[in-house]
């Protein structure tokens, strides 16, 4: 029994680190995009009805400028607190059935508003948008945030 | 001429920046949306009504609407009111807080509002609860102002966001703190943007960038008298625009449905959003 608690008083400095790693590791992930895990299959697989529409695109500029820029940058390259919308997750990951969500949703523990006052049609077009970015070079300040 | 240039020139800068706000055309009723985190909206709603038998009344508000997270909004109103015949005032002040406790949207997403007030004599009508009613603004302001109100409001806020529609509904309980018995009150609106996609190009006066509804608010007694006796009742058509440059301007004709009711109020309001207020106040823009 000695030998037990002796081990056990020993071991707590340990285990208290082991418990704050893996507590960070566990804030790190759902930091990280974590939000992609949590879009139902349904919402995964809709379909955008403006898929690739130059009129689409353009209306999503605005609604972006609107609305996003603000916080993700006029280039959408993401500023010092918020990530960038043209790195590989927002464009090659997720669907666009997911960034629908994501805006509908929104992810407020991490400071995303939901987008829900902003009729579908317009959120579908601001997805078309951030889609026609595409990938813009290596991750940018803010891209492991959300 | 040189005052026709200027305005000319005004329009069409304001029309070249951009509009960020996208209101609820609501003057009574709260909406589940909240602001949107670091932004400030300053507000000011304005009602105009003549109660028979009195005089006519304008009643101001000032409000200053914070997004300290995307959860949670704060609010601070300064009251003010001007009757015909009598005088000009300052009525108190309000401060508000509302929390939004699921964190994704559902069909029915509640919000929990809380708000302590310090007025007298206030005639902007933001909330009408127990027997409020004509009776109130017929008092003269040198003695309403003698009875000030210190109250706590409560409101449980629901709202819906459907195929481009919102209806919201807040019900109400207001307690003043000097002993006074909980009344009760309640609020619904509806309104929808009248097209629902955006236009490929900016535009000003295009549809989207109106919102058009209903609302419809009044009393429902209180405590000691839990009943519709002597409570007061409006509705009326609602819309506004979201104009170029940030501001947003609403209007409201409403009109009373019962005797214990101003006959008709007329509500108008402009509010202006500031983008990531705290950011620019840092970067000194």
């Amino acid at each position: 029994m000695t030998h037990i608690s002796t081990l056990t008083s020993g071991h707590r400095p340990r285990r208290a680190l082991l418990a704050i790693l893996a507590l960070s590791l566990s804030a790190f992930a759902v930091a990280n995009g974590a939000w992609l895990t949590k879009v139902p299959a349904r919402d995964h697989d809709r379909q955008n009805p403006y898929r690739g529409q130059q009129d689409a695109i353009n209306a999503g500029h605005l609604i972006f400028i609107d609305h996003c820029a603000q916080c993700h940058g006029q280039d959408a390259l993401g500023t010092k607190k918020r990530p960038p919308l043209r790195s590989e997750r927002v464009q090659q990951q997720a669907t666009e059935g997911d960034l629908h969500w994501l805006l509908f949703n929104g992810n407020m523990k991490k400071g995303m508003p939901s987008w829900a006052k902003l009729p579908d049609q317009q959120i579908w077009q601001l997805v078309t948008y951030v889609k026609s970015l595409g990938v813009a070079g290596p991750p940018q300040n803010g891209e492991t945030q959300r | 001429m040189t005052l026709i240039r200027s305005l000319v020139l005004a329009v069409v800068l304001a029309a070249a920046a951009n509009a960020v706000a996208q209101e609820r055309p609501y003057f009574v009723t709260y909406s589940h949306e909240m602001e949107e985190p670091g932004n400030l909206e300053i507000e000011s709603f304005n009602v105009m009504g003549q109660p028979p038998g009195g005089s006519l009344f304008l009643g101001s508000t000032l409000e200053f609407e914070y997004g300290v997270k995307a959860w949670w909004t704060s609010e601070f109103y300064l009251d003010g009111q001007s009757t015909q015949n009598d005088s000009t005032i300052f009525t108190g002040f309000r401060w508000e807080n509302r929390f939004r406790p699921l964190l994704s949207e559902h069909l029915i997403n509640p919000v929990l509002y809380i708000e302590y007030e310090n007025t007298s004599a206030d005639k902007s009508l933001r909330e009408i609860v127990g027997h409020d009613g004509v009776p109130d603004l017929l008092e003269p302001n040198g003695e309403a102002r003698a009875d000030v109100e210190r109250e706590l409001e409560l409101k449980l806020i629901l709202g819906t966001n459907r195929h481009g529609w919102n209806i919201s509904e807040n019900f109400i309980g207001e307690k003043n703190l000097e002993g006074e018995p909980w009344e009760f009150g309640y609020a619904w609106a509806v309104s929808r943007p009248l097209r629902l996609a955006a236009s490929p190009r900016p535009c000003t006066f295009c549809l989207e960038k109106f919102q058009a509804g209903v609302e419809m608010y009044g009393g429902l007694g209180d405590t000691e008298s839990l009943s519709l006796h002597n409570t007061s009742h409006y509705i009326g058509p609602t819309i506004n625009w979201t104009a170029p440059a940030n501001f947003t301007l609403s209007f409201s004709p409403q009109f009373g449905l019962n005797d214990y009711s101003v006959p008709h109020l007329y509500r108008f309001g402009i509010s202006y959003e500031i983008d990531q207020f705290l950011s620019r106040l840092r970067k000194g823009q």
